[in-house]
């Protein structure tokens, strides 16, 4: 028992001296069987279920900066399994499952809440479409309730209702969709990979692959030359420029997506509010601080910070929605980098240069694919066969036409 | 980010529409193979630094912009009408 009452007390006592981290920090061998690109939370998580599912021993995680320091640890933490499409739908249901397991599984408390998501819909179409969509989730075997107008006013009485330009008909409520805590997700990966033997390698930035004809044997990285039979990519946000290494040429542009955190405040937003005119989605965190968000900023950029005018656009919302919201004062707002496909789907998939895997393309949702996303890369990486519920996540797609277009906006990456 | 247009001079990035790279005007020929399309319609170079892209004023003049923008500064370096680029097969 690490984390036994008595060891809280105990720790306590002597100021936290003696807890032990939890993973080694390894330094680069010279081969691998597999080497994932990337300490995330899709990458951590490749290499867990890699150890865990496959028996694979020899395997490295390389991080360029420290773990988790990436999106996993700046994006605004929900997870719900609301997916429309086939390809999708099954993905984010088995993602889903995986986190109502995770906490078990890893030994790890990722303060796993599914306090649920609300979706609302603003005329008589929207609540057409969210119905469709509660059916469609309904018969992947997830769960959806279709809420009036009335039955709202009960549940988030203080959604403003009555706003003349957007008033609310109604929502799409997703039980089991909730939120994580984003750290511990990547911790608890982390801690779990390294008790089985994945060498966990920080502040090893990749410069180079090396490549002979067209199949990867390896990579350069400011700790020196790694070799590897294979090589998984899972560096969502820097995708183009880590794949251009290999010279592969992606339908991946690099947007900044913006979030936001109020002060801490007394609990008074008990699920995650989706606004439906606009893209704009509320919850609390357990901290007390309202974690809110929008639209991605529209314009290619490796810069994590973002303008103006997505911020406006989001406060706008924000007391559209809820007005109360007008005396709670921003504390930080901060922004991420995220690969935006051109279809607004993921890539999990071979690359066309032999050895070398991609997993990438999350847009800006990629915090609740994270189990299932790691569950179907290692599939990949271990047997060169796609998992079954992510096989329509091909690289390919693009030029096949089978397209995976939510949204339905086409090669629009800004508008996904 | 404030975008000074060739037309109406410096304004705010709220005022324009962010259209993707520059690549965009230069479309493949109807008889082009369809590796061409794909590339054209679903490729990106994405660099980290100077990217050129395509910009409107859409609440302006509504002109199209060739923009060279460096992508981890968000510096714009250099604005000019697209209709004014030398580029082949200009659709837009």
């Amino acid at each position: 028992m690490h984390y036994s009452a008595w060891q809280l007390i105990k720790n306590g006592i002597q100021g936290g001296k003696n807890w032990k981290p939890f993973w080694r920090s390894a330094e680069p061998k010279n081969f691998y069987d597999i080497i994932i690109i990337g300490g995330g939370g899709h990458g951590l998580a490749t290499a867990y279920y890699l150890a865990k599912n496959h028996g694979l021993k020899n395997i490295a995680v390389v991080e360029k900066g420290y773990l988790g320091g990436g999106n996993v640890g700046r994006n605004t933490t929900i997870v719900r399994a609301n997916y429309l499409l086939d390809g999708n739908s099954q993905f984010f249901s088995h993602s889903l499952k995986l986190w109502e397991g995770m906490e078990q599984d890893l030994n790890f408390n990722t303060m796993m809440s599914q306090r649920g998501i609300l979706s609302l819909g603003h005329s008589d179409s929207q609540m057409d479409s969210l119905a469709r969509r509660g059916n469609m989730m309904i018969s992947q075997g997830d769960d959806a309730e279709l809420l009036s107008a009335d039955d709202l006013l009960e549940y988030v009485p203080y959604v403003n209702q009555t706003d003349p330009r957007f008033p609310i008909y109604g929502g799409l409520l997703h039980r089991r969709g909730g939120t994580a805590r984003h750290d511990a997700v990547a911790w608890g990966y982390a801690r779990a990979a390294n008790n089985l033997g994945v060498d966990i390698i920080q502040n090893c930035e990749v410069t180079g692959m090396i490549k002979n004809n067209n199949t990867l044997s390896g990579i350069q990285t400011t700790k020196g030359e790694i070799r590897a039979d294979k090589v998984g990519m899972a560096v969502a946000g820097r995708t183009s420029l880590v794949g251009d290494m290999a010279g592969l040429k992606l339908p991946i542009e690099s947007h900044v997506l913006q979030a936001f955190v109020s002060e801490g405040l007394k609990p008074c937003v008990d699920c995650e509010i989706s606004w439906g005119a606009e893209l704009f989605y509320i919850s609390q965190s357990d901290k007390g601080g309202l974690v809110f968000g929008g639209d991605i900023d529209k314009y290619n950029t490796y810069a994590a910070r973002g303008n103006l005018p997505a911020v406006e656009n989001v406060m706008e919302a924000a007391m559209a929605l809820m007005p109360m919201i007008g005396k709670a004062k921003v504390l930080r707002s901060w922004g991420g980098i995220v690969d935006m496909t051109m279809d607004g789907s993921p890539i999990i998939d071979k690359t066309p240069v032999n050895g070398l895997y991609l997993n990438g393309g999350w847009c800006y949702g990629g915090f609740k694919a994270t189990p299932a996303s790691g569950w179907c890369f290692a599939h990949l990486l271990a047997t060169d066969e796609h998992h079954e519920v992510a096989e329509k996540y091909r690289l390919d797609r693009f030029e096949k036409g089978y397209l995976l277009d939510e949204e339905a906006t086409g090669a629009t990456p800004n508008l996904h | 980010m404030r975008i000074d247009c060739p037309v109406c001079g410096e304004r705010d990035l709220q005022e324009f529409h962010y259209e993707g790279s520059s690549k965009l005007m230069s479309r493949p020929s109807d008889e082009a193979d369809i590796k061409s399309f794909h590339d054209y319609l679903h490729i990106r170079e994405n660099p980290a630094g100077l990217n050129n892209e395509l910009w409107s004023h859409e609440y302006g003049c509504r002109a199209w912009l060739l923009i060279c923008r460096d992508t981890t500064t968000h510096k714009i370096l250099s604005i000019e009408l697209a209709r004014d680029a030398k580029v082949m097969g200009l659709t837009k």
